[in-house]
């Protein structure tokens, strides 16, 4: 692609079976699966008895991780980074993550940038607004530990002193590539997660 | 481009017509700066906004300067642009600790929220202010922290408190000791740096 165009690094075609068999010589599904196999014995089990069996916890792990809807809360440079990461390139939207103006459709909520003394109750006040269950995410060196204001008379040293954090993305300001990692871990997270006790 | 010879002319022309106010003015590194006397500010200020020849319309700036050694401690500074000259002008008033200065704010209202903010961050008062609150730092503040003799790291700090469910304010508590630099040590790389600069000096 053309240097500055608006596909710029993408060269590899789209991967579809032939194009994979012609280029790579392998299959996208191996052979002797049949990839609607799993969906027909579902059909099948609910046209027949009506009803599938699993369990609820892991649905609902499943339905959670795969809708977390984080709260808009950027405090600093590093709610830049969290916009790239929501914007095209990186593309959250396609995780179902997707950005809500307000803490009570939130589900997760990422602490991007530097937490002052004078921020801190609107945090937690943010916080509690919140639905459970809720994930905190600490994004950068600041929220993580005061980082470069550590020291400092008006920044809290690490936005834990205010909320239970979930994930702790280190960067300064974490790329939007790490903040997405971060995202990932916590889906990891509540899908292998069994009780919600939580503060 | 040189104007200094300009500014002599602008520091000469304004301190003859404002004669005693003034109590010094300077051109350096192309500036031109003028000492003024702290009660007379407000008049100062007006005759530079209002003369035909100067036009000085906008306030860039109100700041704060500490000198804790000093005895007149604080220093207020104002930073004054002529767009119809394109010419800047530093006005400075010198402030003992505790002293008030006439509020600015009737002549430039943009003064007002810079001088809530000096008064924040210094302590300097401003008589006349129409709303002189702090500005910046956390509500129920105390101390001015840009002052030189106030603690890098404060006297208090927030965590949350599970039972009281709120955020309180504790004494501060560093887990973490401060940084030392050691300028010495080759590591920190001075020595190449100061070096180098006096090369350049001999």
């Amino acid at each position: 692609m053309a240097q500055g165009g608006t596909r710029m690094g993408i060269n590899k075609p789209f991967l579809t079976n032939e194009s994979l068999k012609a280029g790579y010589g392998i299959e996208a599904i191996p052979a002797g699966v049949n990839p609607d196999a799993l969906l027909d014995a579902l059909t099948q089990e609910v046209s027949q008895n009506g009803f599938i069996v699993t369990q609820l916890d892991k649905v609902a792990a499943w339905a959670q991780s795969g809708s977390l809807w984080p709260m808009t809360f950027g405090l600093a440079c590093c709610a830049i980074e969290m916009m790239q990461t929501a914007a095209a390139r990186y593309d959250l939207d396609r995780f179902g993550v997707m950005f809500r103006p307000s803490p009570r459709q939130a589900d997760l909520m990422i602490v991007a940038g530097t937490l002052t003394n004078k921020m801190a109750a609107p945090l937690r006040k943010v916080y509690d607004q919140m639905a459970e269950p809720r994930y905190v995410i600490s994004m950068g060196s600041c929220a993580n530990g005061g980082g470069y204001y550590h020291y400092s008379y008006s920044v809290t040293r690490g936005c834990d002193r205010i909320v239970p954090v979930d994930i702790y993305v280190p960067g300064c300001p974490p790329t939007a590539e790490a903040l997405l990692y971060g995202i990932l871990q916590l889906q990891r997270k509540i899908v292998r997660e069994r009780h919600y006790s939580r503060c | 481009m040189d104007n200094s010879k300009n500014l002599q002319d602008l520091g000469q022309l304004i301190a003859t017509e404002i004669g005693t106010d003034v109590l010094g003015w300077s051109v350096i590194h192309n500036e031109l700066m003028m000492n003024v006397e702290r009660l007379s500010i407000p008049r100062v200020l007006a005759y530079l906004r209002d003369s035909e020849s100067l036009q000085f319309s906008q306030l860039m700036d109100v700041c704060g300067v500490d000198y804790l050694e000093r005895t007149p401690r604080f220093e207020v500074v104002y930073n004054l642009l002529s767009l119809v000259h394109n010419k800047r002008i530093r006005i400075k008033v010198e402030v003992e600790e505790g002293m008030p200065v006439p509020s600015a704010c009737a002549v430039y209202s943009s003064a007002n929220w810079w001088e809530r903010e000096a008064f924040d961050l210094y302590g300097i008062p401003f008589d006349d202010h129409p709303d002189l609150r702090r500005i910046l730092t956390d509500y129920g503040f105390e101390g001015h922290p840009l002052r030189k003799d106030f603690p890098l790291t404060g006297y208090v700090e927030v965590r949350y408190d599970q039972e009281k469910q709120q955020v309180v304010y504790e004494p501060v508590k560093l887990p973490q000791a401060f940084r030392t630099f050691d300028f010495e040590s080759p590591w920190e790389g001075m020595d190449v740096a100061v070096q180098a600069m006096q090369k350049r000096k001999s």
